[in-house]
This record gives structure tokens, sequence and C-alpha cells, in this order.
């Protein structure tokens, strides 16, 4: 796999100089209502410069400088989550623009009638609605998505997919659709416009790493909402505190009431701005990521829905196993010498081009030392195998007629010529069969010589991904239109869970909805119109870019790379930006509890100077300790932004492991780092003597 | 702490732990309807009842209908309570000619009744007919418990249920709460009670010449004492089993005629956290997995002991200004030693210090002590127990469902860490069930928080304050901490019976009784509706070591962090002072 999005660095100065011009913009309040922490947060910051300039021109609570101090840093806190949103966006920003550049206006050759050879007018690419027909000459750009529905032609995807090799679209079939953007290098297409302009995929693809059209995922609007009730507790727990200050001061009768100023830096320290402020960063990295992986999710929702997936239905071919299967052995019928059956079944390989005909020329090479003959020195005519006669052959110029093929084909092939099957070969065909293999049968006119043993070759390294799934909880499903026996030899060799033999469309949605029935989250991947039904029943859905426009329609992911191990990766990027959600809240709150035995006893440091034992980090003075807190409140967000944007990595372990292995990094963590760093702040604060 | 301290409360952890298991599988037995004698015995009554009274105990209720069912009950029961008071000098049973009580205090106490609070602004021997305590009282005792477990039923069966639009039958579930649960157990303890010395009589209250004839401070002398008397052993025996706590005597189980001695103070303990704890395993053995219930149990315990062994400790350490004084508070064969202001010579230290935090950590309320005189340090345990909102054991069902309400939090919270859209018990935690469970954890610290500052602003509220500095300030926080939870024990020290205090009192008791149980229901049929998601490697087991310190994390933190400041200017600071 090629990869033409490589991954940026992640601090890059075009990004990061944009950024900061945005994070001063997205100060605008209906931004930043979207976000309840952050809004609160710039309340904040509002009231506190009116405290400052009230103290500036007249009587302040508190001292004018520290006031603006913590003003200040109250600003930095919403700007540097704005920042972390920016640098987020800038990111996919840049993404969006090299697509852009794709979609240039393009001219198109819109055809009068549906056929290849009428006439055609040139017109504008942006012109062009659903159901239009144009042709695409050698050297064209693909005006829009669309259709094949008359002839073959490579096409250049690269500027998609990035990969440079050129590939092969035709009309019927899995390789028919074509998308807006790409080049015709050769020959020429008929293509059925398929979309309206500003919903084509490259549309939708720029949208979405734009985040433009981001929508908050299930588990973001539950997040937000646990994150609005901390602010609220929180905002209760400082607003009482002033009637309970100015109370305790009438009963204590010395000191005076706790500033605002001191309020408001409460507050801020207590509500969970660090995950606030980096929430909207981390789903858009999220989507990022994605993009990254080349794949193109038509919503965070499905990314997010990746994550849960339990179930993984695989197509057998190409995914499971290398496209094509080998032949490794050849056992003769009763009577007949193994040289016999290798030697009749390369002859009968010479001209088969598919890739099983020449393992089966090779085998008999490597095996029995036959060198392969050239098929005009034999004189010979190829039988090509069709879907009636299903089976493949020569006739030789000597008057032998050799042939290959399906069990039940060859039978009736001998049987019509008067021949007969021989019996002991079923317990051969069986064996083969629960092995996993194909067995296919050489006649030569009305006698069976014996058998071919095609074997599935699973693809290297299969196994050990499925066993990392099954780590992660996720049971693997192989989809395949074997039989039952075959179908269970492979997948126990390929070390997966279970199988669908003989699968149909039908079967297919059956065996999800079972699944779906039973609370299981299903994925799937497939390419072909045949598989667009399960496609659209599965919940998490990806197509290769190469698959039908029926297939692209009914997924909620497209995969650029012809990649069917994907989704593993999909799933780890759902799992991930969980996590990196979670794992922030935890740290976030868990970060509250020092910052309470650093403002607390500040801010009572007149009514009740016995409260300064609370003060166990030994912070210099009442005003230090709260504008340490403070800064370390907002600076956290700054240092924390590689993690939003990276995303917490992700080992495939047993749940509970997880947790720990997170809770002690993160929650611990997020207990004990701010203890320290507000101390180091005030210690600094205190050598620069700011305070 | 000595070993006698020790001994005491580990005799009491030791048996309350024992009956935990019996008793929760036969609630699950009861509440599955499975025959377990009783309800095999009782059904023609069972039976007669729904006939009676037309319900249709076949038709289950989808949870707008439970809960419609389930508020009408209540406040049909507040409203009867709230006439009884009116109107007890018309009605019979009134041997003390107790005139009708105003309208701030029947409301005060009819709220409080009803909703399992059991806040007494009144004094039981000096304001009600036994006509009001037994018909009014008694009964809501029952039926405030028996709404309690009728709230955690359809919860359970949230979890069971796969794609179910109706989560029970409130009416079922309250009648079988209060025929094969309350009653056999309180008639059983009442009379065990009886035998030990409570008593339980229609006579009027006593005149008797004081032994020894003192002055009042008007320098009246006083030769005459009034004995009240009254049916306390049917009201003291639901009152401790259904985590009531209203005595029938003003001071609660510190009367004599309420608990007269060490054993019935230990029954009576051991009753206090009896069902709440029983419920957690009949929980777990009808959700199907008994590990469940126990891991709640074992965050209650792991909250619920260093908070009673602190209490102990502090207690028993004494008041540090009197060492100034030169006075002795060793414990020796002769004197408890420790803080023994405002406590009963016959219960000590260790039992006024179980008991204080057993009623505050169960939503009991009942007292054996008065905790205003309670060390500073034990009194914040006592608040923070409550303040938490009565998840530890808490109330009879609404402890339970309070601290599934934090399960729900922390599967949330933990289910992103691990990447994966959060489950409990099979049943995905979505953004409604996160809604809900916000609510019930936001509603009383907004109770506790909000009516505090009012109380400590508005200048007649203000007035009732007895005691001066951080003090005075705990004794408010205190009163709302305990309404607002509908615990209903008093810190006392504060002239709670005025217009201000029974009305604010009264709707922070209702707002934290009902806005949380509704929500909940609303969770029970959300859960209901949807699949059952089966376990794989991927699902976090919410029965581990690991859960359990994660779950407990959370309580303490949620707490801790709300709370904090105002507790720091109560008796943190009384502490730090001393």
């Amino acid at each position: 796999m090629s990869k033409s999005y490589k991954q940026k660095s992640l601090f890059e100065w075009a990004i990061i100089g944009p950024a900061i011009i945005n994070s001063i913009k997205k100060l605008d309040p209906g931004h930043q209502i979207k976000n309840p922490v952050m809004f609160v947060v710039l309340i904040g910051s509002i009231f506190t410069t009116g405290l400052f300039i009230q103290a500036l021109v007249g009587q302040g609570e508190a001292p004018a400088n520290f006031i603006l101090a913590i003003s200040l840093w109250l600003w930095f806190t919403v700007i540097f989550a704005n920042f972390a949103e920016a640098m987020a966006e800038g990111r996919g920003k840049a993404q969006a623009d090299s697509l852009r550049k794709v979609r240039k206006d393009t001219p198109a050759k819109k055809l009068a009638q549906n056929k290849y050879g009428t006439n055609h007018t040139i017109v504008s690419a942006s012109t062009l609605s659903k159901g239009d027909v144009v042709l695409i000459e050698a050297g064209d750009a693909i005006p829009m998505d669309g259709e094949v529905i008359e002839g073959v032609a490579s096409v250049d995807e690269s500027a998609i997919t990035g990969e440079s090799a050129p590939v092969i679209r035709e009309s019927g079939g899995d390789r028919s659709a074509v998308t807006g953007g790409t080049r015709v290098l050769s020959d020429w297409l008929v293509v059925r416009i398929s979309t309206n302009p500003g919903e084509t995929f490259l549309d939708r693809m720029i949208a979405m790493v734009e985040g433009a059209k981001r929508q908050k995922t299930p588990n973001e609007i539950a997040l937000c909402i646990l994150l609005a009730v901390f602010t609220l507790i929180f905002l209760l727990a400082c607003v009482t505190l002033l009637p309970f200050s100015i109370y305790s001061v009438l009963t204590a009768g010395h000191g005076v009431p706790i500033t605002i100023t001191a309020l408001v830096a409460l507050l801020v320290c207590l509500i969970p701005t660090t995950i606030g402020g980096l929430l909207p960063a981390i789903g858009i990295a999220g989507m990022d990521k994605m993009i990254q992986a080349n794949v193109i999710a038509t919503s965070g929702r499905a990314v997010e829905a990746a994550g849960d997936v339990d179930v993984l239905l695989l197509d057998k071919t190409g995914t499971i196993t290398l496209g094509n299967r080998q032949a490794v052995a050849f056992l003769p019928a009763k009577g007949i010498t193994a040289e016999l059956i290798a030697d009749a079944a390369q002859i009968s390989s010479l001209s088969d081009e598919t890739p099983e005909g020449r393992s089966i020329v090779i085998l008999a090479k490597e095996k029995y030392n036959i060198r392969a003959r050239q098929i005009h020195e034999l004189n010979a005519k190829f039988i090509p195998f069709t879907a009636q006669t299903r089976m493949s052959g020569v006739n030789l110029g000597d008057g032998r007629q050799i042939r290959k093929g399906a069990i039940d084909a060859i039978e009736n092939y001998v049987k019509s010529l008067g021949g007969f099957f021989p019996e002991e070969l079923k317990t051969n065909i069986e064996s083969i069969s629960k092995t996993g293999g194909t067995p296919l049968v050489v006649a030569e006119h009305k006698n069976v010589l014996g058998l071919i043993h095609l074997k599935d070759i699973i693809k290297g390294g299969i196994k050990e991904r499925f066993e990392e799934l099954r780590r992660m909880g996720i049971k693997t499903v192989m989809i395949t239109g074997d039989n039952p026996l075959t179908a269970a030899a492979i997948a126990a060799e390929a070390g997966m869970d279970d199988f669908l033999a003989q699968a149909t469309p039908e079967t297919k949605l059956k065996y999800i909805r079972d699944m779906q029935a039973g609370g299981r989250l299903v994925a799937m991947t497939g390419d072909g119109t045949n598989d667009a039904p399960a496609l659209a029943q599965a919940d998490v859905a990806v197509a290769m870019n190469t698959g039908t426009q029926a297939a692209k329609e009914a997924v909620n992911m497209v995969d650029l790379d012809y990649n069917p191990t994907k989704l593993i990766q999909i799933v780890e990027i759902g799992k991930q930006l969980l996590m990196t959600r979670g794992s922030l809240t935890t740290f976030s709150i868990a970060n509250d509890i020092s910052k309470y035995f650093a403002i607390i006893p500040a801010a009572f440091a007149t009514t009740y100077p016995v409260l300064n034992s609370l003060n166990i980090m030994h912070l210099a003075t009442p005003s230090s300790a709260i504008l340490s807190a403070v800064i370390f409140n907002a600076i956290i967000i700054i240092f924390l932004i590689p993690l939003a944007l990276k995303g917490i990595a992700y080992k495939p372990m047993p749940a509970n492991r997880l947790l720990r292995n997170n809770l002690l990094i993160y929650g611990v963590g997020g207990l004990i780092t701010p203890f320290i760093g507000i101390k180091l702040i005030d210690m600094l604060l205190v050598a620069l003597h700011l305070v | 702490m000595n070993i006698n301290n020790v001994i005491q409360s580990l005799l009491f952890l030791a048996v309350l732990i024992i009956s935990i298991k019996p008793l929760g599988i036969y609630m699950a037995y009861i509440y599955e309807g499975k025959p377990i004698g009783i309800n095999v015995w009782l059904v023609p009554i069972e039976k007669w009842l729904y006939r009676i009274s037309g319900v249709d105990s076949e038709t289950e209720m989808p949870w707008k209908e439970y809960a419609i069912a389930m508020m009408i009950f209540n406040i049909i029961g507040i409203f009867i309570v709230f006439l009884l008071q009116r109107i007890q000098a018309f009605l019979p049973l009134n041997p003390m000619n107790m005139p009708n009580v105003p309208e701030d205090l029947s409301f005060n106490t009819a709220v409080s009744f009803a909703t399992n609070t059991n806040w007494q602004s009144y004094g039981g021997e000096t304001t009600l007919s036994y006509f009001t305590q037994m018909i009014g009282l008694t009964v809501q005792n029952f039926v405030s418990a028996a709404t309690g477990m009728a709230l955690i039923l359809p919860l359970i069966r949230g979890f069971m249920q796969k794609q179910k639009e109706t989560i029970g039958n409130f009416w079922v579930d309250l009648t079988r709460s209060v025929l094969y649960v309350l009653l056999p157990l309180a008639i059983v303890f009442a009379l065990v009670l009886i035998s030990c010395g409570v008593i339980q009589t229609f006579r009027p209250s006593i005149k008797t010449s004081l032994l020894q004839i003192t002055k009042n401070e008007k320098g009246d002398i006083i030769s005459e004492q009034t004995i009240a008397l009254g049916p306390a052993a049917s009201q003291i025996a639901i009152k401790q089993l259904g985590t009531n706590g209203g005595g029938f005597f003003n001071v609660n189980s510190a009367h004599p005629f309420e608990n007269p001695d060490a054993l019935t103070n230990f029954l009576e303990l051991i009753a206090i956290l009896l069902i709440p704890a029983a419920l957690c395993y009949s929980f777990g053995y009808m959700v199907g997995d008994v590990r469940q219930g126990m891991a709640l149990l074992a965050v209650m315990l792991i909250i619920f002991i260093p908070c009673l062994l602190g209490s102990v400790y502090f207690e028993q350490k004494g008041n540090p200004v009197f060492k100034n004084f030169n006075i002795d508070q060793q414990a020796t064969n002769l004197q408890p030693g420790g803080n023994m202001e405002g406590k009963e010579a016959r219960f000590g230290i260790v039992n006024s210090s179980i008991w204080a935090v057993s009623t505050t950590a169960a939503s009991n309320g009942s007292i054996n002590s008065m905790h205003d005189s309670h060390t500073p340090m034990s009194g914040l345990i006592q608040m923070w127990l409550m303040q938490i909102g009565e998840v530890i054991f808490g109330g009879v069902g609404s402890g339970l469902y309070g601290m599934i309400s934090f399960a729900i939090v922390a599967v949330f919270i933990s289910g992103l860490m691990i990447g994966r859209t959060p489950e409990y018990l099979g049943k995905k935690i979505e953004s409604y069930e996160m809604k809900m469970a916000s609510i019930m954890i936001l509603i009383p610290p907004i109770l506790v928080l909000g009516g505090t500052a009012i109380a400590v602003v508005l200048p007649e509220a203000k007035a009732a304050i007895l005691n001066h500095g951080p003090h005075g300030f705990s004794e408010v926080l205190y009163a709302f901490s305990s309404a607002g939870n509908n615990n209903g024990s008093a810190f006392a020290g504060l002239g709670v019976n005025t217009f201000f205090y029974n009305i604010s009192l009264g709707i922070a008791m209702f707002c934290a009784r009902y806005f949380l149980a509704i929500p909940i229901l609303a969770i029970a049929g959300s859960l209901s509706k949807k699949k059952i998601i089966p376990v794989s490697q991927g699902t976090l087991p919410t029965y581990t070591p690991l859960f359990v310190t994660f779950l407990t994390m959370i309580v303490i933190i949620v707490g801790a962090l709300t709370f904090f400041p105002a507790l720091a200017l109560g008796p943190i600071v009384e502490h730090l002072m001393m």
C-alpha cells in the first residue's frame, strides 16, 4: 500500500501560523457557545477583564495587577483551546486543499444518447447532473462520479488514492464505478453521472476533512452531557461559596470575603477545561487519521461505531486467501501413474492463462520434471472454460481429448462418452475438501485419470491479525461461496471464529440480522453489487473504491486502497478516538483535587488563617497560589495538544487490563501531575519576582 | 482507639455481613415470584388487596405510567398525613389532647415521611396524637420504604429484559414489598423490641415526682416530670428497617423507651443497614450474576468502614481543647473516655459512633446520640456520607439506585477509556441514560448548596442559627444535606421549626426524592427497550476489584469535589481551630 497522505509532523509552521490567527477568531461567543465548558471560561475572562478595569479606574476588590494576571491567563485558556481546534482543522484543511486542486472545472463531453458514437456537446462539468451521460476519451478527466455503461479503459486514480498504477474500469461487473477528478489514460468510457454537483465523492471527502459537516457522535454527545454536569456542579460549588464566605466573615468577625476574581479562577480551574478544550480537536483528528489511512468515512458516527464492532465479516477470496488457488498435488486414479496425470494436466493447462492453470503447469514441471511444451508444437486446440460446461481442456492433433473441471461436470462428460467415474476417487475428493482444498478432475476421453488438488493459500500474517482481533473482543467470520466442508477447513487454517458457507446475498443479510438481533455490532467489507444489501444492513460497512456504485452507496466508509484488512485499522482508529476522550476526561477531573488544595487555603487566608494547613504544596502567597493553579490549567491544554491529535496508542488486550493501564496513566497521573506542575509554576513566579 | 472499640465495630460488621445473603435471596425470591413460604400462604390476601382496590395485577406498565402511579400514590400519602395533623384534635387516640399542628409544620412532616426522609421539625411526644403517629407516620414508614423498593425493581428488570416496553406493575411491586418483606420483618422485630422493654401502649403520659427537685431558668421550683408513653415499638421497628428514622419520641433512639439497652441498640443498628445491604445481593441475584451486586456492596463497604473507624477514632480521641483544662479523656475501667458530650452513657463512644455513621450512610436519620456534639471530624463524616447522595447503603431501594446511577457514570468513563461504547450488564449506556444519571447526580448538590446559601443570607433563616463560628455554619449545612438527600437526621443547634426551614426543607425533601425517582424510572424504561449485548473479550467486567476501585473513586471524587469548599468552611476549619 502506498500512502499519498504522509503522516504530517505535528507542528508545521504552515499550519501553526493560520491556527494562531484562527484561535483568536474563534473567540466569537457564537462559536464558543457550542462548547459549554469553554463558554464558561470565556464569560469568566470577560468578567475578570471588567473587574480589572474597575480596579484601574476606582476601587478594585484586589490589586489590579493580580486581577490582570488572572484575567490574561483565563483568556489564554480559551485561546489555547481554540488553538487546539484550529490545529486539528488546519491539518484537515491542508489535505482538503490538495484534494480541491483535483476538482478543477473540466469540460465534459455530454452525449445526446446513451450510446458510444452518438453526437456530443462540450459542456462544463459543473452543469452536469445526475442521469446525464458523458463520453470520456483517453486523456480526459472524469468530470463527476458515475457508472460506466459502455467501454473499457485504464484510469489513473492516483489523485484520489495515491496509487500510481492505473486501474481498469469497465461496464458491468464490480469495476464499473468511476470517481470524479480521476483521468482516463487509454481507450474510452461512456459514463452515466450518478451524483449531483456538490455531492460527489470528492466533495464529501473535502467536507469531511475540513470538518465542515462534522456532527457530534453519540458518545461525544453523552460525554458533553457529563462535562456539562461537572461544569454545573462546580458552578454551583463556586457560586454558593460567595454567601458561605460572607457568612463566615460575619461569624468569624474578621477577614474579607472571597474575591470574585478568586472565585472565577477557582471555577475555571475546576471545570473540565482540559477535555472541554481538546474535545473538538480529538474529533477532527480522528477524521484526519481516517484520511491518512486512505479511508473516507461518511460520518464521525461510523468511525465511532467501528470502535464498537464485535463481529467482522470478511470475504474469503482476496481477503483471507490469496485471490487464487494453487495446485499442490496430483492424485492418480487406479492404474494410472502420477506422471501420466501430471502430463495430461499440464497439457490441458498450457493455454489456461488463469493463475490456477499456470500453477498446474508449474507443479508438473517442478514435481515430475515435465517441461512445458509449446501449444502449437502439439497442434492442439484449446477448449476454454465456460459457465455452461464448467470444464476446460485441449483437443490434440493426435486425437487425444483432455478435459479438466469440476467433479460433476467431468462425471457427466465421461458418462456421456460411455465411461464411468471411479468410486475410489470419491474418498480422495472428500479428503481434499476436508482440508479446504478444491479437487479438479482430469479425464482423457472417457477415462478419468485422477485429481488435481487445488489449494487456497492463506495470506501471510493474516492469522496473527485475527488473533489480534480476538484479543480486542472481535469475532471474525469468513464469507465464502464454497461448500461448508471446504469453508470450515479454510476458516480453521486462517484462525477464524466462524464461517458462512455457500453464501448468497440473502444468507449474508440474514446472518447479519441474526447477529444484530443478538445485540452484536457487525462490520463488513464488500465491493460487489450483490454485497450491497448486506453492506446496507451492517453497522459498519466498508467498500473498496473499486467497488460498484451500488456497493459504495450502501456503505459508510470507502477504502481507497484495495486492502480488505483495513477494517482492523479502522476499528483501532475508532477505539483510539474514544480512549483519548475518556482518558483526558479522567485526567481533567483528577486534576481538580490539587487545585482545591491550592486555591481554598488562599481564598480564605484572611477569614480562617488556620486553613493554611491545607496548603500542602507550600505555595508562596495566596495570590501566587491562585495564579499558579490558573496558569497550570491553561498550559496543560497546550501540552496535551499532541496527545489529542495523535490519540492514545491502542494495543489489543483484555478490557480490564486496558482500563487498568489507562487509569494508572491518566487517573493517577492526573492526580499527581498538577501538584508538581503548580508547585513548579509557583516557584518560577517567585523566582521571577512576579508575585 | 482501643481494643474494645475495634471488637465492637468488627462484631457489628460481621453480623451485618452474615445477614445479607439470606435476606438478599429471600427478597429476590419474593420479587421474582418464586414460592418461598410466605408468598404462598398470603397469596389470598395479596389477591384480595388487588380486587378491592381494582388493580389489574397482570398488566405491566411502561415507565411513564409506572412513574405516574408512583407519584399519585405518594402525593395522596402526603395529603393524608398533612390532613391528619391538621385535624388530629378531632380524631380518636389523642389522650394528651394534642392540638392541631400548624400548616407549615404539617407540610414539612407530611413530605418528610412520604419521602422516606423523616426529618422531624416537631417533637413527637409534644406535638402528635397516637392516631397521627400510627395511621399517619407509621403507615408512611412502610409505604415510603416500599416505594423505594418499587423503584429499584423496574431498574433490575430494565437490565434483564430485552426490547420490552413495560417495566412492571407499581401496585404489585408496592404490595409485595409491604406484605412479604417489610411487614413480616417489622412484626418480628417489634415483638423482639417489646420483649426487651420498648414500650407499646395507648396509655397517656404519666406524671411522677422528681427524685431531685430542681429549678428552671426563671427560678421556679420543678418537682414533677412527665413521662411520655405511646405505641412506640410498632413504629420503631419499621423506622429502623425501612431507613425512615423518625423517632416516636423527640430524642429518637437516645430515649430509653425507644432503645433501652445495649441489645436493643445492637439490633436497631443492624436493622438500619440490613435491607439496603441485602438489596445489593438481591440485585446481583436477580440480574443473574451475584458478583455484580457484591461489587456495589463492596464499594459501599470500602467507603463505609473507614468512615466508621474514623468516627470512632475521633470520638475516642476526645476534645483537644479539654487537654488545656487537665481533663482526663483516657478510656479506663472506670470511664469510657473520649468525647462523651451528647452521648448516652449506656451506649458509649463506639455504639454512638457506629450509629451516627450508619444512620447517615443509610438514609435512616434516627439517632442515639446528639450529632451536634460529635467532634468536627465525626460531624464531617456524617455530613459527607449524606452529601455523596446517600449511596453508601442509602435508603431502602433509593441507595441502590443512587449507586447504580454512579455506576452508570463510572461505566461511561471507563467504557470510553477502553475505546468502546460503554455498556453496563449488557445494556448500552448512551446519551439518554447519561442525561438521566446526570440529573440524579446534580439534584442533591443543588438542594444542599443552594439551600445552605439561601439560609446563610436570609436574616430570618440566620436568626435560627444558635451557634456562632463555623459550627453554626455546619448546622445549616447539615440540615440541608440531610433534607436534600432524604436522610432526616439533624445536627440540632438550629431552630428548624420556623416557617422558612419547614417550607424550604420540605421542598428540598420533595425534590430530592421524586426528581431522582422519575429519572431512574426513565433509565429503567430506556434500558428495557435495548438489546442485551453478549459478553466478549472486549466487554469491561463490572465486578472486578479494578472496577470497584474506579467506582469508589468516582463516588468519592464527585462528592469531595462538590462539597470540599463548604466543608472547609464548616467542620474542617472548626477542627483546625480546636
